[in-house]
């Protein structure tokens, strides 16, 4: 169906909620507030690597003003994200593992007393040598991080898979390429730092309100720690402040106010200061990476072989699935006939990483289009052109078992090389200038829940009262990316009203149904799907209802304007109030109900769990930068970022959404970066002011082209845009780089100084490049071989 | 959030009643105009003063006065916003208009003060952290931090405390980091200090001292009240700042120049001033030698600009590497020798 036909769906509206943000009404965890709370401050470790001997309160116990202080002991069951990962306690009592690891907690009447009291804490701890680096934890074993957790020594995770012969493959090739690439840490950044209030009541029942991407994981998590069962729990997530994967893990300050909270009986509240928010992390892998592929002479792939290396940092969080990520969607974009991944996880003493947008795949992408790049170059392909030789097909499997469905990216690469007039300004803006290409896809949602259950991935439900007022009930939680937006605007589409007159109640897990959070790039297909069928539901309710008083079989009756009418008729109609009193009288409580269940996965192998999604969106990025040779300073001049999103449910929401991955990838290319002093081992610089991420001073401007292209999966065609378009930008930039000076830097950000250096090496007549050299020797198992899809056999023999 | 310490705050009146009030409550107690280096600061702990003496009721400190034939006097509480966009002041002074735009951001600089900015605190990556970091690392000479009590005032150096740039010495190494003092020391600017003891009227210059805690002369008991500049005269100015982003950041590099030519275009008078370089404006007198009494050519500016190589000597406690920020000091002179004399 066209966009024209659809009322609301797809048209610029305002966000429902986008007054109260633009205007600071919005309530964000840390503006709720409830009659005698106290306030709670942890004390972090200051220590990288140590052993806890002891720890003695009772300083801080007696200071005015204290009310509890709480150490580990009385919560020692282990928690994470994960079923793999359930590495984290709530307080560490046993040792610590990070500059910023909790080890206390306490309750006072104000925050500053509670801040004092910290100081009054005594912790004796027997200081170890701390892991710092990839390498060093692949190469010591001693001391482990964690003694219990992880695939022994200090890795968190190793795997090894291949999916038919990449031997075969790299030797029938006519040049095999093989480079190293270097992605730095970034964090999220979000503006709100992480707030909590916990209280728990007289009837035993305790209510958690906490800025958090994940309710229901958050649910889990502290029925698990604090031993009281899932129903007296109650999580709510009040709109929140911008997340991009930093709010996706259960933390630590949530289970201590809520223990506080259970000992005081009184609320609790907590917010985190910045850098405290640098300590709570979970952001981008620092991912060491080689890549060997082999390549016919007219740019065709005959095999990819690719090793990432993972600095997970302290804990597991969602590592394991982190680690899968930077091998999965490799297959996505090109078709690659034999394909083998090693990939291995180290623990670190730096606070944890985990899912940042994009997941895991920002990494290997900048690495695969950037040694397209090269290998464009050798082969003497234009670098589009090589794309498209090697293009996926639309309802195809991938040679690791990714099932396509629609798939845009030929679009993406066609508009997005004519708009920014790549072919034509490749090599000829002169010295200084340049253009670069890079092309990416992501899921529309993990195919598969955290935890292995057969359950819908996200409900809905509807219900209208006779006054014809409309709520929508649905667990999904707001964090800035529109959710709310988009479940009043399917609904409203399919009840004939507009967004703002349906009522939202979200992300309560007391009142509203299950949806596994704001992650994966998951909800607008998978609560969208919810709420078409809940809408649905209610709409045949209502026809129902009025196809008897308007006398007109119900299949012609339509929902439109506020109207209940005839589609042969539009005359004969009622008011959407009318059709809901009638349906009232006749059924009783109206109410309906929708579930959505992600499609089985294709794969049955082990690992084949991360990478199978519902759909994958696709884009294609050219950026264009001004260097200064001296300097050593990109300027990125403007971005032409071209996204496959099947069919916007809010236009003005997937620009946004675009402009602000570009902005956020921008960030990670040019100057984010998550520093530690190594010798020390703490972070240099937790601050908003010295971790640069960039003004909009730094900002350019940014065409957005999007590729409509429903997809049979999504609801009303729709697909994911709040992570696929980051990935592109990066490979894009680095690119462009090398473009406009011929130099490369195979490791991000680019700094000036590492463009420097590159110049300087290619004044000296070496090799002009800034990157990793070599890659350790970790212990990889024999690869699991996976036999390739039937589809792919067959495509081998024509192919090769 | 970051909580502020408690603190008594004082608004007097009047400059000598402030001084007054300096008097007597001793180095306990701290000057604050537009607070934004100050308050940030205290909610870290890196300092704790007794006392807060705020100098924003004091309206005959706020202004400024002068023409470009007479000179200037800026008042120190004038704020940045103001001094970056006085019509005839950036005029005569364009590199100083300049330096104050680009402190900072709007919001800061319409809070913050010419006086502020230039008795700014010196900077280093290992003291401008929480209280909890810098009690990660034990601390460092400029900020001793807890020992017995919970935090300790300001301004007290402890040399049993290595500093963690360079382990090995007996001073500290934190940078100046504000954007007006070079511009101010090479125009030869004037500082008036007004104390309960009397006034003194020093040159910008000599406000600094190449020490990272004690880094102004001005006694902690004075107050900055006003800036003298000499008359434009014919002076040419300009300001180039190195920083990562167009916003928010503090100089990691600033270079000042002012200049005069004569009608045949020599050089007559020419001052090169280095900010975030040491911890304190360097004035490099050598290449300012070199081009008095020249003409200016690619040649010879390139050339004056090497000499700034090897005396910029930064050290590792400021964003960027410190190689790159050593090596960016002869482009940025050569630049702002550039864009002054074509
Ligand atoms: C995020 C951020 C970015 C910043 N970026 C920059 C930058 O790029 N460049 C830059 O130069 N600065 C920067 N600053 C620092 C600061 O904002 C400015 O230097 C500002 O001009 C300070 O002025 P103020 O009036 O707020 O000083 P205050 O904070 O009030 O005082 C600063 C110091 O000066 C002393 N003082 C103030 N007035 C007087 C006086 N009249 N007599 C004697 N002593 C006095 C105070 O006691 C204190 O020691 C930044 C600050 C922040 C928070
Ligand atoms: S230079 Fe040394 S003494 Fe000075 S603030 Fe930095 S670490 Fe401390």
């Amino acid at each position: 169906m066209a966009t024209e036909n659809y009322s609301v769906i797809g048209k610029p509206l305002p966000k429902v909620d986008g007054i109260a943000k633009a205007t600071g009404q919005t309530k964000y965890a840390d503006d709720i507030n409830l009659p005698r709370q106290l306030y709670c401050k942890l004390l972090r470790s200051p220590h990288a690597h140590a052993k806890i001997l002891s720890i003695d309160t009772s300083k801080a116990e007696k200071f005015p003003g204290v009310r509890v202080v709480l150490t580990g002991h009385v919560m020692p069951t282990e928690f994470g994200i994960m079923p793999s990962s359930q590495d984290e306690h709530a307080l560490s009592f046993e040792k610590v593992r990070y500059v910023g690891d909790p080890v206390a907690a306490v309750a006072a009447v104000d925050e500053e007393t509670a801040e004092r009291a910290c100081e009054l804490i005594e912790v004796k701890y027997e200081i170890l040598p701390a892991i710092m680096t990839i390498e060093d934890a692949i190469n010591k074993s001693e001391p482990r991080i964690h003694e219990k957790h992880g695939s022994g020594g200090n890795l968190s995770k190793i795997v090894a898979l291949e999916f038919g012969e990449v031997e075969k493959g790299l030797q029938e090739a006519d040049l095999v390429q093989e480079d190293t690439f270097f992605f730095q840490g970034n964090t999220h950044l979000p503006m709100e730092q992480h707030a909590a209030l916990a209280s728990y009541e007289p009837d035993g029942k305790l209510t958690l309100w906490s800025s958090t991407q994940t309710p229901h994981y958050v649910h889990r998590a502290l029925a698990k720690v604090l031993q009281i069962p899932e129903s007296r729990i109650r999580v709510i997530a009040p709109p929140t402040g911008g997340g991009f994967g930093g709010k996706d893990d259960p933390f630590s300050h949530e289970i201590a106010i809520a223990k506080l909270s259970m000992m005081t009986g009184r609320p609790v509240k907590i917010t985190l200061t910045r850098d405290e928010v640098f300590y709570a992390h979970r952001g981008r892998h620092p991912v060491l990476m080689w890549v060997k592929t082999g390549f016919k002479r007219d740019g065709r792939i005959t095999a990819m072989h690719f090793k990432s290396h993972l600095d997970g940092g302290a804990h597991g969080s969602y590592g394991v699935a982190s680690t899968y990520y930077t091998g999965a969607l490799q297959t996505v974009t090109c078709k690659v006939p034999a394909y083998k991944f090693e990939g291995v996880r180290v623990f670190t003493n730096k606070p944890p990483c985990g899912p940042k947008r994009g997941h895991g795949t920002p990494q290997p992408r900048f690495a695969l289009e950037v040694h397209f790049d090269k290998v464009a170059e050798k082969l003497g392909i234009d670098p589009v052109d090589l794309r498209l030789r090697n293009l996926v097909d639309p309802d195809s499997l991938t040679v690791n078992w990714l099932r396509i469905t629609s798939c845009g990216l030929r679009e993406c690469i066609e508009k997005v090389a004519d708009a920014s007039e790549f072919k034509k300004k490749r090599g000829k803006l002169g010295y200084g200038k340049g253009v670069g290409f890079g092309v990416g896809s992501y899921i529309c949602g993990a195919g598969l829940p955290i935890y292995w259950n057969d359950m819908p991935h996200s409900e809905v439900h509807i219900k209208v009262d006779r006054t014809g007022r409309v709520t929508a009930f649905s667990g999904t939680i707001d964090i800035g990316q529109g959710s709310n937006t988009v479940l009043a605007t399917i609904v409203a589409e399919i009840l004939g009203l507009m967004p703002d007159e349906i009522q939202l109640v979200t992300a309560d897990t007391d009142l509203t149904p299950i949806d596994l959070g704001s992650y994966s790039s998951r909800v607008t297909l998978m609560m969208g799907n919810a709420a078409v069928e809940a809408a649905t539901n209610m709409k045949k309710i209502l026809c129902e209802a009025a196809s008897m008083k308007l006398e007109v079989p119900v299949d012609r009756i339509e929902l439109r304007d506020h109207k209940v009418f005839d589609k042969a008729n539009p005359a004969k109609s009622m008011a959407f109030e009318e059709a809901a009193r009638l349906a009232e009288s006749k059924f009783g409580a109206l109410a309906a109900v929708g579930s959505y269940t992600p499609p089985k996965k294709p794969g049955t192998y082990k690992g084949s769990g991360v990478g199978p999604s519902p759909a994958y969106s696709y884009s294609a990025c050219v950026a264009q930068v001004d260097c200064d040779p001296e300097t050593g300073d990109v300027k990125v001049e403007k971005i032409w970022l071209a996204h496959d999103i099947g069919q916007c449910i809010n236009e003005m929401l997937v620009i946004g959404q675009v402009e602000g991955s570009v902005y956020m990838a921008l960030g990670e290319v040019l100057m984010e970066e998550m520093e530690y002093r190594n010798r020390m081992g703490i972070h240099k610089i937790p601050s908003l002011l010295d971790y640069k991420s960039p003004t909009t001073k730094e900002m350019p401007p940014v065409e957005t082209i999007l590729i409509k292209n429903a997809e049979s999966r999504g609801p009303f065609g729709a697909k994911e845009v709040g992570q696929g378009p980051l990935l592109p930008v990066i490979p894009a930039v680095v690119n462009a780089v090398y473009d406009a000076l011929g130099v490369r830097i195979d490791e991000i950000p680019i700094t000036p100084d590492k463009v420097l250096k590159a110049l300087d090496l290619k004044a000296q007549g070496k090799e002009p490049r800034v990157g990793p050299t070599s890659i350790p020797k970790a212990p990889f198992p024999p690869a699991l071989k996976v036999e390739p899809p039937e589809e792919w056999k067959s495509q081998l023999m024509s192919t090769l | 959030m970051l909580r502020l310490p408690p603190f008594e705050y004082y608004a007097p009146k009047s400059a000598a009643q402030a001084a007054k009030m300096l008097a007597e409550f001793g180095p306990e107690a701290l000057l604050v105009a537009g607070g934004t280096d100050v308050y940030p600061k205290m909610k870290r702990y890196q300092f704790q003063p007794k006392a807060l003496i705020s100098l924003k009721q004091i309206k005959r400190l706020s202004g400024i006065l002068g023409s470009n034939s007479k000179g200037f006097v800026l008042k120190s509480g004038t704020t940045l916003t103001e001094v970056a966009s006085h019509s005839s002041l950036s005029k005569a002074y364009p590199g100083l208009a300049k330096a104050a735009g680009v402190v900072s951001t709007p919001i800061l600089r319409n809070m913050g003060t010419i006086g502020g900015n230039l008795c700014l605190d010196t900077r280093c990556n290992y003291y401008d952290q929480t209280h909890h970091w810098r009690k990660s690392i034990s601390w460092c000479m400029k900020a001793p931090g807890a020992k017995g009590v919970l935090f300790k005032p300001s301004a007290t150096r402890d040399e049993s405390i290595p500093c963690r740039v360079a382990p090995g010495g007996d001073r500290c190494w934190a940078v100046s980091s504000t954007d007006t003092a070079p511009v101010m020391v090479a125009l030869g600017a004037q500082v008036v200090l007004v104390s309960a003891k009397g006034e003194r009227v020093i040159p910008a210059k000599q406000l600094y001292c190449d020490d990272g805690i004690r880094y102004v002369t001005k006694r902690p008991d004075e107050i900055l009240t006003e800036i003298h500049l000499p008359p434009a005269d014919g002076i040419k100015t300009t300001y180039l700042k190195l920083r990562r982003r167009g916003s928010f950041d503090f100089p990691v590099l600033g270079v000042a120049v002012a200049l005069k030519q004569a009608e045949d275009k020599t050089i007559t008078d020419c001052k090169i001033v280095l900010g975030g370089i040491a911890s304190y404006p360097v004035e490099f007198e050598q290449a300012e030698k070199m081009l008095i009494g020249q003409k200016p050519t690619l040649e010879l500016i390139e050339h004056v600009a090497q000499t700034v190589f090897g005396p910029a000597r930064p050290m590792d406690n400021t964003d960027y590497q410190i190689y790159y920020r050593k090596r960016m000091a002869p482009v940025y002179v050569k630049r702002a020798l550039l864009e002054l004399t074509s």
